[in-house]
């Protein structure tokens, strides 16, 4: 299917504008802060990367960054929309050298 | 279409007896089928399916329009048809430019007129009404953006023809006869007197779709499409109501849940949720045991273990993703023992994946 090179469409926070779970350059060069708690979900499929998530993001102190490390291309989309559902923050996904993503998520609350 | 099936078995294309009488029938339904979709019946050919219709009314149109340019824009969350055809676009080398959605899957329509005025644009796609999540499009300011800009305009209807007045302003038309409830293997491509198209298949000396129309078939779509159309005034409300039902229900009866595409501006019969930490293959089987033939966008469903390319664009949840299309005649009670059986559904999956 094809589905690169997006224009318009919504902006929400930091989620990309064009969803693309093929290894393109993600759209932050860097992640700014390291994780407190980084949650390995590589070769799991969703929705259990989100279970993981919504189980352990309690065990990091307020405002502090879990990494999800995910491989399955839900994932790409579904934990920033966890984040938007459970208002917590989704900071950004950044590609892995092996494939995937880290998502990292600020918890709010 | 029985009475067809005796009259209309002949090539239209012959010219002995029978042949002038399933070419009459063919051009009966052709006039009746231009006339509700709102157009000439020299526009209006038949293909072999919605498909093939889209298939060549974007590759067609392309190569009509060789010397305006290679850039095609069409919208994130087109049919998987589009998209395709697309593909094959930007493989002989030319170029693509999808246009994204709102959370409620609906085409920026800012962004779009932008992406149709630059330069080298040789056509333009957009549907009607998204076929996952039921939402409406903005095809009449699309529609007005092509025309400044000069380029024509493919709106796909196949899931709003018959249920919803089909826009006017059109270059190219398409939709499928099975969706309004005629029989599967009939699509429609119409094309506007003086838009340039050229087919993209090799020389044929029918049409513009290859070979010998199934004249039966598509007397059975015209006269599905007739009915459909009549019944529409009474039973899109009624099946809208339904549909507003699910969409209140829903996130009241079961916990994490999350409806998708626009509330208000949608088909009236589409409804599409997700339910947070819940396996879509398994609520899919699930509902099938219960005797819900329901389709989903979730990965796991997918032949292509990718989640829908909707809901991606979206920015919504794709797993553990139902996808409710009501049929014509649903009853109240049909939805209630749908609401019924739900929530116990998705509360033994989640308990399954240690959710509770």
């Amino acid at each position: 299917m094809w589905r690169r090179r997006t224009a318009g469409g919504h902006a929400s926070g930091a989620r990309p504008t064009a969803p693309a779970a093929s290894p393109e350059p993600a759209e932050t060069p860097a992640p700014a802060e390291r994780p407190s708690l980084t949650i390995d979900a590589l070769g799991r499929k969703c929705p259990i990367p989100i279970i993981m998530l919504a189980e352990q993001i309690n065990n990091v102190p307020m405002r502090d960054v879990v990494a999800v490390l995910a491989d399955d291309p839900a994932a790409y989309t579904d934990v920033p929309a966890w984040c938007r559902l459970k208002s917590h923050e989704h900071v950004g996904s950044y590609d892995l050298p092996q494939g995937g993503w880290a998502i990292h998520v600020r918890r709010n609350y | 279409m029985v009475a067809a099936l005796d009259a209309g078995w002949a090539d239209p294309a012959r010219l002995y007896g029978a042949a002038r009488r399933a070419q009459m029938l063919l051009e009966r339904a052709r006039a009746e089928v231009a006339e509700l979709l709102g157009a000439r019946p020299d526009e209006v050919s038949f293909t072999s399916s919605g498909t093939q219709a889209v298939h060549l009314g974007v590759l067609g149109s392309l190569r009509g329009r060789r010397r305006a340019g290679d850039r095609l824009v069409a919208g994130a969350v087109e049919h998987s048809s589009v998209l395709h055809a697309a593909e094959v676009h930007e493989r002989d080398g030319g170029t693509v430019e999808t246009v994204g959605v709102d959370l409620l899957g609906r085409v920026d329509a800012g962004a779009f007129a932008e992406a149709v005025s630059r330069p080298g644009t040789a056509l333009a796609c957009l549907q009607t009404a998204n076929h996952e999540v039921g939402t409406v499009q903005p095809v009449e300011e699309v529609t007005a953006a092509c025309r400044a800009a000069g380029v024509p305009l493919l709106v796909d209807a196949a899931q709003s023809a018959g249920r919803l007045p089909v826009p006017p302003g059109w270059s190219v038309l398409t939709a499928s006869a099975h969706k309004w409830g005629g029989p599967a293997g009939v699509g429609v491509l119409a094309i506007r007197k003086g838009v340039r198209w050229r087919s993209p298949y090799p020389e044929d000396e029918r049409e513009r779709a290859p070979g010998f129309e199934n004249v039966p078939a598509i007397v059975g779509a015209a006269a599905a499409l007739r009915a459909r159309a009549e019944e529409e005034a009474a039973e899109g409300p009624r099946l809208s109501a339904l549909v507003d039902r699910i969409r209140a229900e829903v996130p009241r009866l079961v916990p994490d849940v999350e409806v998708v595409g626009d509330p208000d501006h949608r088909l009236p019969h589409i409804v599409t949720f997700s339910c947070l930490y819940v396996d879509g293959e398994a609520l899919l089987t699930e509902l099938d045991k219960a005797g819900f033939a329901i389709s989903s966008g979730s990965s796991c469903t997918a032949s292509t273990l990718r989640p829908s390319h909707v809901l991606e664009a979206m920015g919504v949840l794709t797993h553990g993703n139902v996808r409710v299309s009501l049929p014509r005649g649903v009853s109240e009670g049909d939805v209630d023992r749908f609401l019924a059986v739900l929530p116990d559904i998705v509360r033994r999956i989640r308990s399954t994946l240690g959710v509770h």
